[in-house]
């Protein structure tokens, strides 16, 4: 879906010399002696969907808020859109729209009043103000609640509305934090819509979130845990090349119980309940299958073969946060 | 600074407070509430109430009455009557508030050693200050029989006694008795403080704390303009607040106005800028509201109240007070009030206030400006 976009002809493409429209070298951010983010390098490619996943308090926000400019980094360093985060960060805000992950409109204006405020702000000419409101009103469908208060709007609307104000002036990147947190699935849906009709237009979007579905929709993703970058890449090379171990779907009754005979099984890593069944992490499927196939069938589970599938995102990041927290744990214990 | 910002954040500024009744009433009610509070409750003390004698008794006693009231601070004599219609025309005519009348009995009834009575009729058209004469009346009335009564005492044991107790008025709320004059002008002075720093010290706390203020600082909107913006609505509302005072201190209160109309609008104007930048200063160290204003009524109220000048004179205060008090601005802009408003005088009496004020505005503006980071910590 990602790949049909129709970037070619997008006007942002034409000007700028740089393949990359962010680059962070080392993004060090310290409150205290809590590194909320440590040493993050990566680099965005101009007009793709870059996803941010990471749990909560990973340090997605403190990241974005640093790549636009409203954040001071501790170390390392960056730019957006050809500008230095830290030296540049006033001429970085005239090229992008930020969307906070807590809306932050003003709830006490109209939907006109919150665009008609960041067209004067946005310095967007007179004869531009109209045109992009009545696009902005008809891409959050808010067309009939346009002299509303945004204090009446609902989730979904009040996220595009905020999504609307943040492009207004048409910026070649936008920074969206948990867009999409605490909205229902349909409008999770359009909304995630609107961003590939944005990127089609070559808009770069740097979008942050935890939902592993979501992450599935981006170009290419980042997976951020305790504030450190622990795999960098497209869905398909983060589910074939960033897991060393291999999955094995168990389907079977009592999954709770058969997860404990697994787990103790020799080669099985862990075992973790996955919608109505089982997925095994094994360092080896060839071996794995067989030996979970003759452990339940001797502990009386009826269960059809097992077999060997390709992690979804999901497997990748709770293998990643495994390994991740099994190579902390020591270190942690010696520094208490 | 692009006037376009500076335009859609006062735009919005107004939005916000028209849709929120409490700014509005802070902004408009709260200073006319304090005006005609502290514009009665301190200029009751009705000193030189006119007074209208009938003598009907006319003796050496009637008149040592009479001189006891009119030898009181609290009364001057209108005239001497002897016709009820004149006491009335008199008091319509608003010659006189209090008339006396003293029976021919008098001194008849007092030799006799019986109660003797006076009459006294009081203008009720403004009862607060009827009340208050009338309780000048009764205190004159008792401090003359308490006299007499030693009189008497003394002479019924030969001793000449001396009066155990006086009684001294003592006037509570405005011990200094100020007159209405002074007050309202230094009331101005202390509403437009107090309304202007209390309204914007909230204004930048509330949008940190509605996290609103993190999509502000997303965008090219500078400081300057953001605060310029976010004053216009308060300056206006200061403005309401400044021409509403004036005329309930002239239409209300009978303050005379000796002096110059745009020199006054001016200096005020300046001093509501003066109120505003140290508000907005306040607004913006404090980044929580309820700091904000505490710290603003600490800081500008309670200066305003104590040490402008206001209800305490500055040179009664102790020496380290009062070298306090020249960091207050109110203190100029009382000073400055007061001589346009009650002596008349014109910028080359007052230009040494006006140029401390012009000074400590900018500074603190410019501080604000200053302190004002696009940037979260
Ligand atoms: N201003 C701040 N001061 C102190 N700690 C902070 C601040 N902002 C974020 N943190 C901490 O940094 C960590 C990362 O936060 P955040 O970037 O908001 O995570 P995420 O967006 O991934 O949920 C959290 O532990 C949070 O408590
Ligand atoms: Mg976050």
């Amino acid at each position: 879906m990602c790949s049909q976009k129709n970037r070619e002809h997008s006007p942002y493409f034409s000007h700028g010399d740089l393949d990359n429209t962010v680059t962070l070298k080392e993004l060090v951010k310290r409150f205290g002696d809590f590194t909320a983010v440590n040493r993050i390098s990566l680099d965005v490619k101009k007009g793709e969907i870059f996803g941010f996943l990471g749990p909560n308090g990973a340090g997605k926000s403190t990241t974005i808020r640093m790549l636009c400019g409203i954040l001071r980094p501790s170390g390392g360093s960056g730019t957006v859109a050809g500008f230095d985060i830290v030296t540049d960060a006033e001429q970085i805000k005239e090229h992008i729209g930020y969307m906070s992950q807590k809306f932050s409109l003003y709830e006490d204006l109209t939907v006109e009043e919150n665009i008609d405020f960041y067209s004067g702000i946005y310095k967007i000419p007179a004869e531009k103000k109209q045109p992009r409101k009545e696009w902005v009103i008809a891409m959050a469908g808010l067309a009939e609640h346009r002299a509303s208060l945004t204090a009446t709007l609902s989730g979904g609307w009040k996220q595009r509305l905020a999504l609307g104000c943040a492009i207004l002036h048409e910026p070649p990147i936008i920074f969206l934090d948990e867009p999409t947190s605490g909205v229902d699935p349909i409008s999770r849906r359009n909304f995630w819509d609107l961003i590939y009709r944005l990127a089609a237009d070559g808009i770069t979007v740097f979008v942050t979130t935890h939902y592993m579905d979501e992450a599935e929709y981006c170009d290419r993703l980042g997976f951020i845990y305790r504030g450190e970058l622990i795999a960098l890449g497209t869905p398909e090379e983060l589910k074939t090349r960033h897991m060393a171990e291999e999955i094995v779907e168990v389907l079977c009754e009592r999954p709770q119980d058969a997860m404990e005979i697994i787990e103790e099984l020799p080669g099985i890593r862990h075992a973790a309940l996955f919608g109505r069944g089982l997925h095994v992490v094994a360092e080896r499927a060839v071996e794995a299958i067989p030996a979970i196939t003759a452990r339940l069938a001797t502990a009386g589970f009826q269960a059809p073969q097992p077999e060997r599938i390709v992690p979804s995102l999901e497997d990748v990041f709770v293998s990643l946060i495994e390994t991740k927290d099994r190579e902390a744990a020591p270190q942690q214990e010696f520094e208490r | 600074m692009k006037f376009q910002r500076v335009k859609a954040v006062a735009k919005k500024e107004f939005l916000h407070v028209i849709r929120d009744w409490r700014s509005l009433i802070m902004g408009l009610a709260i200073p006319m509430l304090l005006l005609f509070m502290f514009g009665y409750a301190l200029t009751l003390d009705v000193d030189q109430v006119p007074l209208m004698v009938w003598d009907q008794s006319n003796t050496p006693a009637s008149r040592d009455v009479v001189s006891s009231f009119t030898g009181s601070r609290y009364f001057t004599l209108a005239g001497y009557t002897d016709k009820y219609r004149e006491i009335e025309r008199a008091i319509d005519e608003r010659r006189a508030l209090v008339a006396l009348v003293i029976p021919p009995d008098f001194a008849r009834r007092l030799d006799a050693g019986r109660q003797a009575r006076v009459q006294a009729l009081v203008d009720g058209s403004d009862s607060n200050t009827a009340t208050i004469a009338l309780g000048y009346a009764e205190f004159i009335v008792a401090g003359y029989s308490g006299r007499v009564a030693l009189e008497r005492l003394g002479r019924t044991s030969g001793a000449a006694l001396t009066q155990p107790i006086t009684v001294e008025p003592r006037v509570w709320f405005n011990a200094d008795m100020l007159s209405r004059n002074a007050i309202v002008p230094g009331l101005i002075a202390v509403i437009m403080m107090v309304i202007a720093a209390l309204l914007t010290s909230l204004t930048v706390a509330r949008e940190w704390e509605t996290g609103t203020m993190e999509q502000l600082i997303s965008t090219p909107l500078t400081g300057p303009e953001l605060i310029i913006g976010k004053l216009v609505p308060y300056f206006c509302i200061g403005i309401v607040d400044l021409i509403l005072s004036l005329l309930v201190g002239r239409y209300v209160f009978q303050v005379p106005f000796r002096g110059d109309r745009p020199l006054l609008l001016a200096m005020s104007i300046l001093f509501l800028i003066v109120a505003l930048a140290l508000g907005m200063l306040i607004s913006i160290v404090g980044k929580s509201q309820f700091v904000a204003s505490q710290f603003a009524m600490v800081a500008t109220l309670l200066p305003a109240f104590l040490l402008s000048g206001f209800v305490f004179p500055i040179e009664n205060m102790p020496f380290l007070l009062r070298i306090f008090t020249h960091i207050i601005p109110a203190r100029y802009f009382v000073t400055i009030l007061r001589g346009i408003y009650l002596k008349g005088v014109g910028l080359s009496v007052l230009w040494g206030e006006a140029l401390f004020l012009v000074v400590f505005g900018g500074v603190v503006l410019t501080v604000a400006m200053w302190r004002f980071r696009k940037k979260i910590t």
